[in-house]
């Protein structure tokens, strides 16, 4: 109960950091909406269905990475990253906390571009909202991992996208099957199989990337 | 409680700290000198755990959450206030009835009637009254100060100076200083550095 109350605490001060400075959910809204204007008017008329859904993976993946960017610039900011690492018991409840938060960003964010890609590209199937969800725990799972290395990092601008953007491509896959395939139920169990796997190894890993 | 030899930490090809030996009995004072690069914010890194040395022996016989470490930056949120701040190292450290301890610190360093204020908003000196408060907030079993005394004014001094004479029987300190003067009544041992 302990750990969980630490992540919780973690994911708390997170919210509340967004709540005050707005610095990353309202830009992660406007890039995903952005990106949906720049699809309508590129693809053209009569597109076919198919292109379109495969662009909402392209603006899920980038606005994930646009919010991934900032996750951990306010600990970097004054490094209290290593106040949290001599606080926090097990320094995997860092990586949870955050996990979380970044989780509830995109979950925000999402709650708003997909009925809005609804409106540009036509009605958004239940399949496809489990497949974003499924998908959305990965890259929270994956990318808080990622995001921790970049941060200690001088090129983190650099690293945190080539490090994220190959990790993620078996989330486009699983999401991209599930939302256009005939038979999804394979392609959301590759999303599960993807969140079990490297929600674990992410998990595991997270104190060795902040102790140096 | 501390026992280094031949300690050495690089980064690369650069050498940050070369071949340090000290030991810190427990409830000792160790005071660092030396000139601006010479490793002393390394080697208080390495003695609170937040680093790894490369070369030599390091031994700490104290657990990661009883060290109570004052870097350079306050290691505090600025969006956050100073209650917010303290309530959440005083939830990961555990403090037992956190909210009277978190009362009592800030009334004692002056910044009570500021504690609703953001630490973004804070000036130097209040900042680094705040990083005394999340420091001695877990009472640790081992101080590692660096540069206590930046940034305080007389009366911020004069608090810090209270706090080390009054803890002075129960933690072991390691403390680094550009003003040895200060602390050099509390010290049981010198390093220089450099």
């Amino acid at each position: 109960m302990s750990y969980l109350a630490d992540v919780g605490a973690l994911a708390r001060k997170d919210l509340l950091l967004e709540l005050r400075s707005r610095d990353t959910l309202p830009a992660m809204l406007l890039f995903v909406l952005s990106s949906f204007v720049v699809f309508h008017f590129v693809l053209p008329t009569g597109t076919d269905r198919l292109a379109a859904q495969g662009l909402l993976w392209v603006a899920i993946v980038f606005t994930a990475l646009l919010g991934l960017a900032r996750a951990f610039s306010a600990e970097r900011e004054q490094s209290v990253l290593d106040g949290l690492v001599l606080a926090t018991r097990d320094l995997s409840a860092i990586w949870f906390g955050k996990a979380l938060s970044i989780l509830a960003f995109l979950a925000l964010a999402e709650v708003v571009a997909l009925p809005v890609f609804g409106l540009f590209f036509g009605r958004v199937e239940l399949r496809t909202v489990a497949a974003v969800a499924l998908a959305d725990l990965g890259i929270a799972a994956v990318g808080t991992l990622l995001a921790g290395m970049a941060a200690a990092s001088r090129a983190r601008e650099l690293l945190l996208p080539l490090l994220f953007l190959p990790l993620v491509i078996p989330l486009v896959i699983g999401g991209v099957g599930a939302t256009v395939a005939d038979h999804p139920s394979s392609y959301l169990g590759l999303l599960a199989l993807y969140d079990a796997v490297f929600g674990l190894v992410a998990w595991g890993s997270f104190a060795y990337v902040v102790a140096e | 409680m501390l026992h280094a030899s031949g300690l050495e930490k690089r980064y690369g090809n650069r050498r940050a700290l070369g071949a340090v030996s000290f030991d810190v009995d427990p409830h000792g004072f160790l005071v660092i000198t030396g000139p601006n690069g010479s490793g002393k914010s390394t080697l208080l890194r390495l003695c609170a755990g937040l680093a790894v040395p490369t070369g030599g022996e390091l031994r700490i016989d104290v657990a990661r959450e009883r060290v109570g470490f004052l870097a350079h930056e306050a290691l505090v949120y600025r969006e956050l206030t100073a209650l917010e701040n303290l309530d959440l190292y005083g939830r990961l450290y555990r403090v037992e009835e956190r909210r009277e301890r978190i009362g009592m610190l800030l009334e004692r360093f002056g910044l009570w009637d500021a504690r609703h204020k953001r630490a973004g908003a804070y000036s130097r000196g209040m900042l680094q009254r705040l990083a005394l408060c999340r420091v001695l907030l877990h009472e640790p079993a081992l101080l590692v100060l660096d540069e206590p005394h930046s940034g305080l004014d007389d009366e911020g001094l004069h608090l810090l100076e209270r706090e080390l004479a009054e803890r002075r029987e129960d933690v072991t300190v390691v403390v680094a200083t550009h003003e040895p003067e200060r602390v050099l009544p509390f010290a049981t041992s010198r390093l220089a550095l450099g």
